[in-house]
């Protein structure tokens, strides 16, 4: 029973992790209807951002990525400014082949640099510390802040959404293109600071993954589909439903791995199946459209 | 010098050409019409004047001032706004949040606030929560009208506002244009209401297969003219 209930835990704990995989994801589909097949990788390109900026300056990786934030925005923006902007349009097949180029040049610049060594973010005892809950269960206080900050993640994206000026902008653009642009909105440019803010949590999601595991630069990809998987549980348009859909995904795996430790990431895509077939617009589909 | 010019304006959607050398002119202060049937290009028009469409430089004037080539979003804040073919409200944007993005590209203060939207348009204030599909056609109308005023415009484009209305909500609407244009807007409504279009106009301009067919204030056109103009033969 302890078993269950600590697989449960840690399940929902992990689920905190892919819902900050999801939550850029969502973001830049939300608003400007990117696929972003190089999410994967611009999350390990984050981490290793973040592991130059604390070993350069002999930072706390949590001090690190405050630093790396506003040049992660700043990285953000200029992509979709300069390339990204220019592949969006009725077509859907351009932002996709350039996305997936994108992913094979980051995968394949990140060897060149840091090679296929794994690495990991360093941040001493914070590490390896747990609260213990009583009943033989502890939670790592990694993953609790790793759920924490996701909730405060999307907190903060709901915040921007639904409470500021730019906000606005970003549903109207996501809305109706033409007429956001007879509001005075340059798309082009409310689409570069959507992007720098996907970027911001980029950041915070990389951190977390760097935390909590070894990384190198191949490992894109997986993390691309986990962060997929959540979105489309968790339902297109909501950023709550992101979080549903990455604890969903992180339940199933850990249920799973306590059946049997070769079907956690089996027992993830199931799940993902089973919600796609019962829910095929997720659990928390959007109200319009 | 007029407030708007329009010099041999010119529109096309890939090769198909939808406008032929416009030529038309707003001043201050002035309420105009344009009539004609489906397809004569009159919405083309409007989205050439607002940015959607672009075009050259001096084909479209303000203050003198060429604006044919500037986008959109820089047009609107210029002082030209659009009220689109259709309403075209925001769906997941509540009713005063269609307003706001209105004001959201406004540069210079003026008479346009929230309270003077709903003040204009009461019904509205009630219905600031509400999502704009659960609005009548008529309020969605008003919204789309307050939401293009937001933006303190000196000149209003107003595409259809009265299409699929009844015509009591249709007289609500065209009741508040004297108040619009008392806060310093200048109006082009495009009208599919021949009879509507001539008692609110200063000038009325008809359009026959992107061609300007015949234009003059009201009182100098005859019924026969109106006819050959809007239908051709
Ligand atoms: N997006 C478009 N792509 C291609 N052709 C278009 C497009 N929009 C309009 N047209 C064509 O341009 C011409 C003018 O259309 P426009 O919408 O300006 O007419 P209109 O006078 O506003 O008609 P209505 O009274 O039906 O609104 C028509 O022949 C129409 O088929
Ligand atoms: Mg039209």
């Amino acid at each position: 029973m302890t078993d269950w209930l600590d697989a449960l835990i840690q399940g929902v704990l992990l689920g905190g992790l892919y819902a900050l995989f999801a939550a850029g994801l969502s973001l830049m589909f939300g608003v400007m209807r990117l696929v972003n097949l190089a999410h994967g990788d611009l999350i390990v390109l984050a981490a290793f951002a973040i592991l130059t900026v604390a070993s350069t300056f002999g930072l706390d990786p949590f001090a690190a990525v405050v630093l790396a934030i506003p040049i992660l925005f700043v990285v953000g923006f200029v992509l979709q400014h300069v390339l990204l902007n220019r592949t969006l349009g009725r077509d859907l097949l351009p932002p996709l082949l350039v996305t997936f180029g994108l992913s094979i040049i980051i995968q394949n610049g990140l060897l060149q640099v840091f090679s296929a060594d794994s690495q990991r973010l360093r941040a001493g005892a914070i590490e390896t510390a747990s609260i213990p809950l009583g009943g033989g269960i502890a939670v790592g206080v990694v993953p609790l802040l790793t759920l924490m900050s996701a909730i405060a993640v999307i907190v903060f994206l709901n915040f921007i959404f639904y409470r500021t000026p730019v906000g606005r902008a970003f549903r109207a653009t996501s809305d109706d293109l033409e007429v956001a642009q007879l509001m005075g909105v340059d798309v082009n440019r409310i689409f570069a600071v959507a992007m720098g803010l996907a970027f911001v949590v980029i950041a915070i999601a990389a951190l977390y993954l760097g935390l909590r595991a070894n990384f190198d630069p191949t490992i894109g990809p997986a993390r691309l589909l986990y962060a997929f998987e959540a979105v489309i549980i968790g339902g297109l348009g909501s950023f709550w439903g992101t979080l549903a859909g990455g604890i969903v995904l992180g339940v199933a795996q850990t249920i799973g791995a306590r059946i049997d430790p070769e079907w956690q990431i089996l027992a993830g895509h199931l799940a993902f199946l089973v919600v796609l077939a019962v829910r095929p617009r997720g659990l928390f589909p959007r109200a319009q459209d | 010098m007029h407030l708007l010019e329009t010099n041999k304006l010119t529109a096309f959607y890939g090769d198909f050409q939808a406008l032929y050398g416009i030529d038309m002119l707003l001043d201050n202060g002035e309420t105009i019409a344009i009539i004609g049937a489906n397809g004569a290009g009159k919405s083309t028009f409007l989205k050439s004047v607002a940015g959607l469409i672009r075009g050259a430089a001096d084909s479209v004037l303000l203050d003198g001032t060429p604006i044919g080539a500037r986008p959109a979003a820089d047009i609107v804040k210029l002082g030209i706004a659009l009220v689109p073919e259709g309403r075209r409200l925001f769906p997941s944007l509540t009713v005063e949040e269609n307003l706001l993005i209105g004001g959201y590209g406004r540069k210079a203060a003026g008479p346009w606030t929230l309270d003077r939207v709903y003040s204009l348009f009461p019904i509205l204030r009630e219905r600031r929560s509400s999502a704009p599909s659960t609005l009548s056609g008529g309020q969605q109308q008003m919204v789309a009208i307050g939401r293009a005023l937001m933006s303190n415009p000196r000149v209003l484009l107003c595409d259809e506002i009265s299409l699929g209305l009844a015509p009591i909500v249709i007289a609500d609407i065209y009741a508040a244009l004297p108040q619009i244009k008392v806060e310093g807007s200048s109006v082009v409504l495009v009208e599919q209401d021949i009879v509507k279009a001539m008692k609110v106009a200063d000038r009325v301009y008809c359009f026959q297969e992107g061609r300007l067919s015949l234009a003059g204030p009201p009182r100098d056109l005859t019924r026969e003219q109106i006819h050959r103009a809007y239908f051709g033969s």
